[in-house]
């Protein structure tokens, strides 16, 4: 196990290392960061300014070096916008994130696991049908015009819910069901085919013959063992739903780090993008890391694997 | 399914047999083929083709006194803006036919160049294996880890707005996916007789790809290309909205989108709500013809 562990651990470095050469190549290959970090109307002599204090006179592996230990000792840059570090602002927006995804994962897991096993036991029948509709429109509707939806119906024609901002609980409402429509339908997907896997096992035929009620068998034992495919999920599809908010965020001026990243587009503030971009990198990898460790925690047969 | 029907009727008849033979292979191709999914994306294709005969109006240029006119179907519409017009008296069809080529052009470029980059590098990595393997793998692994959106945006705003380069950005991104799955089956080709004998025969290990493993992965190359479609389409919808995707005035969908916002607030919905209802159809259909092609290609791929 701690060699399996080690092993791990070890790789998801190496996609680490990957992850900040590729940001900090593709940063130099695409033009000088200067002209990204000063004003557009920026002089020459300004220009070197900034290359002299950003130390972009220096060869490449000094300043990558100097890139990964500033971002190690938590130093992203500073904000061209707000004069603050970026890493700082990164941090105060993420409980905003982590509330929506927490609200748009609850949805998706009540809504995708319920209709999802409603669809696994009526299998070829209404409910099935219904749900592999549903599915495939959450799959296909892009999660910002659903959101620009709701904003209509809820908001503008019926005066039910805020259009956009964060404080109260309502407000938290219409972009929590944007952004959780695609994952509902990939829960429900998954949910169905992994309830139907287990129904047609020994063991629930066994817990069938034995006479037990069928809502029993169910609960009992088809869906405690159906479930962890799904929650497994739907621990990486948190991670990803805090940083593909993106869209959703900046259509309620939810003030996620998604929104932050919009704000760092349309001020052309480059150091917010980049922290936002590598630090959502890093949190992905963390995610599967643990979700690697987990699975061979409980299941030791991927301990062996190759 | 339905629309085989009458074919199968009219080669029914003796004298229609010889004339029939090509045909007929095209028939049998085509036996099943979804008609919603077919339909949508013919209507889009008509639409991105023939959008400068079939728009009423110029997409790009509006006229002020016309604004926010609605769908022509209601009230204060009028019959020259079936579905009404924008903040700027730009008219909504018009935008959206011209912007079916924005899509689909795109979405169909981007995610042909990701198959055949992806494909290509999943193909090497999975048959030179060892090193080049781990290298290869490492990099897509890194790559995966990075949020799909959040990236193509880092790349945006490096590269500037153009359609250009939204492809090169998109292929970019999607092509690891490919590479993953490709890779992945070609560990099993490469271990099969005919690869062997292959190289017995003396093959360069150029002619092997070529020739043995490729036409052996490119339909799961296909299959994957359906299902990617959809994600590029919504991702170039993406980048377009919050302004770092296609320019402006172009009728991009996602443009169209972002314009409409602010009018959507005063109860102008027509303009928010066509072009997204188009982004859906067009990715639905996408869907569902990946599936129909997943299953007709590739059963293996069920569990993808």
């Amino acid at each position: 196990m701690t060699r399996f562990i080690l092993k791990r651990c070890g790789l998801a470095l190496v996609s680490l290392f990957i992850l900040s050469v590729t940001i900090f190549v593709l940063i130099r290959l695409t033009g000088d960061p200067a002209t990204l970090l000063a004003a557009p109307e920026a002089k020459e002599a300004d220009l070197e300014a900034i290359r002299v204090q950003l130390g972009l006179d220096r060869s490449w592996p000094v300043q990558y070096v100097h890139f990964v230990g500033g971002a190690l000792r938590g130093d992203f840059g500073t904000s061209l916008y707000y004069r603050v570090p970026a890493g700082s602002l990164y941090w105060q927006r993420l409980p905003a994130s982590l509330q929506l995804a927490a609200v748009a994962m609850t949805i998706s897991l009540v809504v995708g696991l319920s209709v999802g096993i409603l669809a696994a036991v009526n299998v070829g029948r209404w409910w099935d049908s219904a749900g592999k509709l549903i599915a495939l429109l959450g799959l296909s509707m892009p999660s910002f015009w659903l959101g620009l939806l709701l904003i209509y119906f809820f908001a503008v024609y019926l005066h039910w819910l805020p259009t956009s901002g964060r404080g109260t609980a309502a407000h938290v409402v219409m972009p929590a069901i944007a952004l959780s429509g695609y994952f509902t339908a990939a829960h429900m997907r998954l949910t169905r085919s992994s309830m139907l896997d287990v129904l047609g096992s020994e063991y629930v035929k066994l817990a069938r013959l034995k006479g037990l009620p069928e809502s029993w068998v169910l609960i009992k034992h088809a869906f405690k063992n159906a479930l962890i495919p799904v929650l497994t999920l739907a621990g990486i599809n948190l991670v990803l739903m805090i940083n593909v908010a993106v869209v959703v965020e900046t259509v309620f001026a939810w003030p996620g780090i998604g929104r932050l990243l919009y704000e760092g587009i349309e001020f052309r503030d480059f150091p917010v993008v980049q922290t936002v971009v590598l630090l959502g990198g890093v949190m992905v990898i963390a995610a599967n890391l643990t979700v690697d460790i987990l699975y061979a925690w409980i299941d030791p047969r991927i301990r062996l694997e190759r | 399914m339905p629309g085989s029907i009458p074919a199968s009727v009219s080669s029914a008849s003796p004298l229609a047999y010889p004339r029939s033979r090509a045909w007929g292979r095209l028939r049998d191709g085509a036996r099943g083929l979804p008609v919603v999914p077919v339909t949508i994306l013919g209507v889009a294709l008509l639409a991105a083709l023939f959008a400068d005969w079939l728009a009423p109006h110029d997409p790009v240029l509006g006229n002020l006194r016309h604004r926010h006119r609605p769908p022509a179907w209601l009230a204060g519409g009028d019959a020259g803006h079936l579905l009404g017009t924008d903040h700027l008296g730009r008219d909504v069809l018009s935008r959206l036919l011209f912007g079916a080529r924005i899509s689909l052009l795109v979405g169909f470029t981007a995610a042909v160049v990701a198959g055949a980059l992806g494909t290509a590098v999943g193909i090497i990595s999975g048959y030179y294996g060892r090193w080049v393997d781990q290298i290869i793998m490492r990099v897509v692994d890194a790559w995966l880890a990075l949020p799909a959106i959040s990236f193509a945006i880092f790349l945006a705003v490096l590269l500037g707005p153009s359609e250009m380069n939204i492809v090169i950005i998109l292929a970019g991104i999607f092509w690891t996916r490919y590479a993953r799955v490709i890779r992945g089956e070609v560990l099993s080709l490469k271990e099969r007789d005919y690869v062997r004998l292959a190289i017995v025969a003396g093959c360069s290990k150029w002619t092997i790809m070529r020739r043995h493993i490729l036409p052996n992965v490119i339909n799961t190359s296909i299959v994957l290309s359906s299902l990617i479609v959809g994600v590029v389409i919504v991702a170039e919808a993406a980048l377009s909205f919050l302004g770092v995707g296609v320019p402006p005035p172009k009728p991009a969908w996602g443009l169209m989108l972002a314009d409409g916002k602010e009018g959507m607030m005063a109860g102008y919905w027509w303009v928010t709500l066509f072009p997204g209802l188009a982004i859906m159809l067009v990715v639905l259909a996408a869907n569902l013809l990946g599936d129909w092609l997943r299953v007709k290609l590739d059963p293996q791929l069920r569990q993808l």
